[in-house]
């Protein structure tokens, strides 16, 4: 049996190396290390133990019974569902005795929904717009009409689009006409892609055809910003790195939560809110074909429910997402400036956007020649 | 793809298993061997494929051309090419000197730099495009520089040629290296006493010998680079028509849900892999007999 | 013979010694050619593994700690290290079958079939990832009938280690074939023809004058299998503490604006990638210990 010596040791030997280099992980599971280090966590933990202990009378007894869920979302969520899986753990176990466990994914909107298709088994899908969510209903995966069934159209949360510039706004960007400028370095990701993009892109459309400008304009302003665009990441979060980790451009056009988010830590950036915007609807749903299969409907329903809890939606502001709740929007009302919205129904709705928009061969293909 | 099965067939029915081995045979276990080796051939990397170049076949001719030969899906490609053979050429001169220097000069720390040669060979592909990034952003340690220069890295083709020099390194540095040891010394000795200069040893002599091997790692180190992804993401920008790898391009075809489109574009790049390889074992045969 | 060992073990023969004026370069062309060569290596690889823990611990050593004991963290090392142990015997076994038919055999079509052992080499791991997807996606060829059975392939373990055999799949036998095509067959003729079965031979004739090869390979086969980033970005789903490996994680943290954490991780890949090189210089040396014997992995060009 020599030669099992000859190959196994080796490889015990490499493994064995391999696991030395983790053993600091391994060997001390001290209790610290349940939290993940950033300051967010902390604050969610400390949250979610406040909940507990406030109604802990009512609470129903543990189970013992534990489920686990996954909950894929877009790409700058991932410090807010980060914190609200554990907001979300308390308040289940609470409510029903049962452990409940929430994994998630983060990409690119469109990506993400594309890997729901691909058999990513999601409970609950939270997509940056209802137009990725759609794509599950054309794979059989959701029924239609699942926009009903969570309150406000299904969007716990809101946000809008607005231009992040340097400190001191160097290139003097005021509103969306000013980044067609030559000279001006634009990031934005791939509409493509991501749900934030076309956000974006039809953020910038309005403010052409709202203010009495043709359709033809609206091409024509998209087109000279899309030539100015530097770097065009797959999804919002690779943008916001470009522009803040790398230093490339003058100006991101990203969601209001990034931008909050990248000026809470920082005074080298500056939010300039544009004359008009878009009311971006990010939109929740089960995903009936996922939690009928593995019995978690009730779970993922709740999980999506909780979101609408006046206690969550203090957890959204604090993540810089508009919330739905009026008297939680109204708490965070100096976050928020007033700003002209168009929604999307001015665009007659997703179908109708990504066919006119961002199907193959359609406005952007046209006007975007790099 | 038959053709390519033969061996297989061959397992089953001994007349053509006459035919196909020509040379008698001493050594049991051709069977089992190259059986498994079909076998797990096939299950691995003939059968996906295969199910890729079918997949790809739900298009039609035109729509093929359409999306594989669009402007954005040919300048995906002139940039993957073109940037690995950059790449490629630039280990080409300073990785035949760093294997020259290795092999026949004597220095302080040699062993140890001759081992970090391999280095690309053992670290992920993202450390390296996170590294790189890093390195070479206008704040960086080597990109300040180049922003003095007023060149940008990151986020540019530079980027892109960079980073893939540094994975396809070991490739050309470990193809010369062992060619330069072997050398006969005699020849370069009796060039010398014929009376050449060292330069004119080393250009009529030692570089000729070295081609063969220097070309196959010239093919090694572009085949390493043409499918290289995790870092050239980091580092390239992803601009479409501009900083955009053709692997990438896949990548957002699917992400758009289209599967056609990225398995067009993936056949045109598994061709020239094919080919690549192809060449690489040829010249390498060549090698092997006139080298 | 038309395979290459990239990165084989060469020989640890003594640099020549460049004793006379006609046989050497000028002084100053030597120094010239070594800063030259020296300093293409310190930019190209040294300067970024200094980085990678310049940045590491750029928040010091405390926060480096925690960043490797995240639980998702730790999560994705586990899986890592499972990916490598399910895929690294399987190449070797594939790469000990592929050789031995390989060199010991003459058959038709046995140049095509090396060309299709290297092809994965050369093949974009997007590509490898995307032809999984496309059979065991749930859109895909059998992924239908995959759900029905309740087998999960896709954005699951099985996914992963099947893109990951895909990317790594020659590097044994490239580092195998070589080797023992340089033994040539003599030795287990003769052994066969004194009478000895086929694995009696195989175990101990072949694989001792391989095992360095072999071991080669492993190590290779190894790294490539801990580190693949792009093939499994593609099917593994991306969950947070489950099909994350530590690559993934990597771009995971550097996305979530946690550079200091993404270079730790990072930086325990680079301490694999150290501890790979040292092994591999390890059976360098035993191979040069045992160069006179014909099992030498070196000189497969010569």
């Amino acid at each position: 049996m020599s030669w099992l010596k000859k190959i196994a040791v080796p490889l015990l030997i490499l493994t064995a190396l391999a696991a030395l280099v983790a053993c600091s992980s391994d060997e001390e599971p001290s209790p610290t290390s349940t939290s993940t280090p950033t300051s967010e966590a902390a604050t969610g933990t400390a949250a979610a133990t406040g909940t507990a202990g406030a109604a802990e009378a009512t609470a129903a007894p543990v189970t013992g019974e534990k489920i686990e869920l996954l909950n894929v979302s877009y790409d700058p969520t991932r410090e807010l569902y980060a914190e609200y899986a554990e907001l979300f753990k308390e308040h289940y176990l609470f409510q029903t005795g049962i452990e409940v466990t929430v994994s998630n994914s983060h990409g690119g909107s469109g990506s993400q929904a594309r890997a729901i298709v691909d058999g990513l088994e999601a409970d609950t899908a939270t997509l940056a717009l209802s137009g990725d969510t759609d794509r599950l209903v054309d794979a059989g995966l959701l029924d239609e009409g699942w926009q009903s069934e969570f309150p406000l159209n299904s969007s716990p949360y809101t946000s809008t689009i607005v231009l992040l510039v340097r400190a001191g706004n160097p290139k003097g960007i005021q509103d969306w006409a000013d980044l067609s400028d030559e000279g001006v370095g634009v990031i934005t990701p791939n509409p493509k892609t991501s749900g934030g993009a076309r956000w974006n892109f039809l953020a910038a459309w309005a403010s052409v055809t709202e203010s009495g400008g043709s359709e033809d304009d609206a091409k024509d302003l998209l087109g000279r910003i899309f030539s100015n665009v530097l770097v065009l990441d797959s999804g919002a979060r690779g943008s916001t790195q470009t522009f803040i980790d790398r230093g490339i451009g003058d100006v991101l056009i990203a969601w209001e939560n990034e931008a909050l988010l990248a000026t809470r830590d920082s005074d080298d950036y500056e939010i300039v809110y544009p004359s008009i915007s878009i009311l971006a609807e990010p939109a929740v749903a089960v995903v009936d074909d996922t939690v009928d299969d593995r019995g978690t409907r009730e779970a993922a329903t709740e999980f999506l429910n909780y979101l609408y809890d006046p206690e969550v939606q203090e957890l959204i502001a604090r993540n810089f997402y508009r919330p739905s709740d009026p008297d939680v929007l109204a708490q965070f009302r100096d976050q928020y400036p007033e700003l002209k919205l168009v929604d999307i129904g001015y665009f007659d709705g997703w179908t109708a956007v990504q066919e006119k928009f961002f199907a193959d061969g359609a406005i952007f293909d046209e006007i975007y020649q790099p | 793809m038959s053709a390519l099965l033969r061996p297989a067939d061959a397992r089953q029915r001994p007349a053509l298993r006459q035919r196909v081995f020509g040379r008698r045979r001493v050594l049991p276990g051709s069977g089992l061997s190259l059986g498994f080796t079909l076998f797990y051939l096939s299950l691995v990397v003939l059968i996906p494929l295969g199910g890729l170049f079918w997949k790809s076949t739900e298009l039609g001719w035109a729509d093929f051309l359409r999306i594989a030969g669009s402007e954005r899906a040919r300048a995906a490609y002139a940039l993957t090419f073109s940037a690995s053979f950059a790449a490629a050429l630039i280990n080409g001169v300073f990785g035949l000197v760093l294997a020259w220097v290795l092999v026949r000069y004597r220095f302080p720390g040699r062993r140890l730099l001759d081992a970090l040669v391999d280095f690309p060979l053992a670290l992920p592909t993202a450390v390296a495009g996170l590294a790189y990034t890093a390195l070479y952003v206008p704040q960086g340690w080597i990109g300040r520089y180049f922003d003095l220069l007023g060149i940008q890295v990151s986020y540019s083709r530079l980027g892109v040629v960079v980073v893939l020099t540094f994975i396809s390194l070991p490739f050309m540095v470990r193809t010369v290296q062992p060619v330069l040891l072997a050398l006969e010394r005699e020849v370069e000795e009796a060039a010398a006493s014929l009376g050449a200069g060292r330069w004119a040893t080393v250009r009529r002599v030692i570089l000729p010998a070295l081609l063969p091997a220097w070309s196959t790692g010239l093919a090694m180190a572009f085949a390493r680079a043409i499918g290289e992804y995790g870092s050239v993401i980091f580092i390239a920008g992803n601009l479409p028509r501009k900083t955009e790898i053709a692997p990438l391009l896949i990548v957002f075809q699917l992400e758009e849900f289209n599967y056609a489109g990225a398995t067009a574009i993936a056949v045109v790049l598994l061709l020239a892999s094919f080919f690549t390889v192809g060449v690489i074992n040829l010249l390498s045969r060549r090698q092997q007999r006139y080298g | 013979m038309a395979s290459h060992s990239v990165g084989a073990a060469l020989p640890s023969e003594e640099p020549r010694q460049a004793s006379t004026s006609v046989f050497a370069e000028p002084a100053w062309v030597r120094l010239l050619l070594i800063v030259v060569g020296v300093g293409f290596l310190g930019v190209v690889v040294i300067l970024p593994v200094a980085l990678v823990f310049e940045q590491a611990f750029a928040l010091g050593a405390g926060f480096y700690l925690d960043a490797i004991r995240d639980p998702d963290t730790v999560s994705a090392l586990r899986l890592t290290l499972t990916v490598a142990a399910i895929v690294v015997p399987l190449n070797a076994i594939f790469g000990v079958a592929a050789a031995w038919a390989i060199t010991k055999f003459d058959f038709r079509g046995k140049s095509i079939l090396i060309t299709l052992i290297d092809l994965p080499l050369a093949v974009s791991p997007v590509v490898a990832g995307l032809i999984y997807v496309l059979i065991f996606g749930a859109q895909g060829y059998i992924g239908p009938w995959m759900r029905e059975h309740d087998i999960r392939v896709i954005f699951a373990l099985p996914g992963i280690a099947l893109a990951t055999t895909f990317v790594t799949f020659p590097l044994v036998a490239r580092s195998l074939i070589p080797v023992m095509q340089d033994v040539g067959r003599e030795y287990e003729e003769a052994a066969v023809s004194l009478g000895a079965s086929g694995w009696r031979t195989f175990w101990s004739v072949t694989l001792p004058q391989a095992k360095w090869g072999l071991l080669y390979g492993i190590i290779l086969c190894n790294a490539r299998a801990m580190g693949e980033f792009g093939a499994v970005a593609v099917v593994s789903g991306k969950i947070t503490g489950k099909t994350d490996t530590l690559p993934l994680r990597v771009e995971k943290l550097d996305k979530a604006f946690d550079t200091t954490s993404a270079f730790a991780v990072a930086s325990m890949l680079v301490a694999l990638a150290v501890v790979t090189l040292v092994l591999k210089v390890i059976v360098e040396w035993r191979t040069s210990d045992h160069e006179s014997g014909p099992g030498s992995p070196a000189r497969e060009h010569v």
